[in-house]
């Protein structure tokens, strides 16, 4: 059984913070297939949040592909888990560190890099809002 | 079961000349857990009251779970738990008595309920209330509001007397009753980083009229935080509503409820947290705040 933790201070939303740990336990194998997730009365009562937090983070599992919800009996891991995530963006990783190794040459350190990232998802996140 | 729990239209209260209350126009969604902000003497417990029924309305409405409490209190009072601050208990019953008294006074009685959860928490019966800490105290409060099986839980100040630790084992068990289904919750507090993770709906009361009830999801989605070079904001404002502006020679920050698209490359645009925006909020101005009146609640 996984045991959810909350990071307030993180500004990562308390749903994906719990979807995160799941994803996290899979990689690590605490969560294996068949395994059940807490209950979402287990859930509330271990970290005082509304239960809909819980629920949408369970229903973004099972969109996902990772878990399924059986009615009256809860949520599972499920059997056939959808390809590793870590292979899938070897592509996107790879040009990234290339992107990384540009920036790093035109002067800019982490703290820069991140805040350029930040503000570039800003600017498509408002494009798409509008 | 109607869509909302409690409505009000117009509602307000006057003491004397004094308006505690005013022009107060709300919803608040069946199944949600939603809180009620503001600073002292915004009018929160006043707005609590009318709508349980404790007071009648100078003006407007205010129904919960349909009807009025004032107008249809044995239709609307047993459907409905009301916890008032200080969680008031008959300080020298013992438990049994108090649940006991419970039990004869109200049409519907969920004497397992009651027992079940006095005992995962460590209460036992035959204990008088007095010698219980403010943390048991305040679930014994809770267990005889949730033995009614209410359809609307009212809690005035729940946490703002308990300790840390006291409020998280509050707010568990709270969560686990609306886990069970069937329970909206109504609350009152200051206490924002607590509110964050146990409400989804959220109410902020200041200077006697509601400035936000909205989803706190969107709430929180709605505001961001702009900072630039120092400029008028006026440019801003014909698009959205800015909350908050604070200038120093060289900089503007403000925050802004954005009407939509928020893109400008004169500004940095960042997130912002609920409890800055309530902060945002409250710190208006008196000049930009609906008017404000002194008012004891």
């Amino acid at each position: 059984m996984i045991e959810f933790r909350l990071d307030q201070r993180s500004g990562v939303p308390t749903y994906l913070q719990l979807v995160q740990q799941v994803r996290q336990a899979l990689r690590l194998g605490i969560l294996q297939p068949g395994d059940q997730l807490p209950t979402v009365k287990e859930v509330v009562g271990k970290l005082a949040i509304n239960p809909n937090t819980v629920l949408k983070a369970y229903r973004e599992l099972d969109r996902e592909g990772l878990t399924e919800g059986r009615r009256g009996q809860g949520t599972f891991v499920s059997h056939d888990q959808p390809a590793a995530v870590p292979g899938d963006y070897s592509a996107l990783r790879s040009a990234l560190l290339k992107w990384i190794e540009r920036a790093r040459k035109a002067g800019l350190d982490d703290e820069s890099i991140n805040a350029l990232v930040a503000a570039t998802l800003q600017t498509v996140f408002f494009e798409k809002a509008a | 079961m109607s869509e909302f729990a409690l409505e009000a239209r117009g509602l307000g209260k006057r003491y004397g000349k004094k308006w505690a209350l005013r022009d107060c126009t709300l919803e608040i969604p069946t199944g949600c857990v939603a809180a009620l902000v503001g600073p002292n003497g915004a009018g929160k417990t006043t707005l609590l009251h009318l709508a349980v029924g404790l007071t009648d309305a100078t003006a407007g409405s205010v129904r919960v779970l349909g009807r009025s409490a004032w107008e249809k209190p044995e239709v609307v009072l047993p459907r409905l738990g009301f916890v008032a601050q200080e969680h008031p208990l008959y300080r020298r019953f013992r438990i049994g008595e108090m649940l006991k008294a419970g039990e004869k006074l109200n049409a519907t009685w969920d004497q397992a309920l009651a027992q079940t959860r006095l005992e995962r928490l460590g209460i036992p019966l035959d204990q008088k209330i007095g010698t219980l800490s403010g943390g048991q105290q305040a679930q014994v409060a809770l267990t005889l509001a949730l033995a009614k099986r209410p359809e609307l839980l009212v809690l005035d100040e729940p946490i703002a007397a308990l300790d840390p630790l006291a409020r998280r084992d509050f707010l568990k068990s709270l969560m686990e009753a609306v886990a069970d289904g069937g329970l909206t919750v109504l609350l009152s507090s200051h206490i924002i980083t607590d509110l964050e993770r146990v409400c989804d709906y959220m109410i902020l009361l200041s200077a006697s009229q509601v400035q936000l009830a909205a989803p706190i999801e969107d709430i929180v989605a709605e505001h961001r935080v702009l900072s630039g070079p120092r400029s008028d904001p006026s440019a801003v404002e014909r698009l959205h509503s800015v909350i908050q502006a604070s200038h120093t020679d060289r900089q503007t920050t403000l925050v802004v409820r954005a009407n939509g698209h928020l893109y400008d490359s004169r500004w940095q645009v960042d997130e912002v947290d609920l409890e800055e925006i309530v902060l945002a909020y409250l710190g208006r101005s008196p000049a930009d705040a609906p008017e404000s009146l002194e008012v004891a609640s």
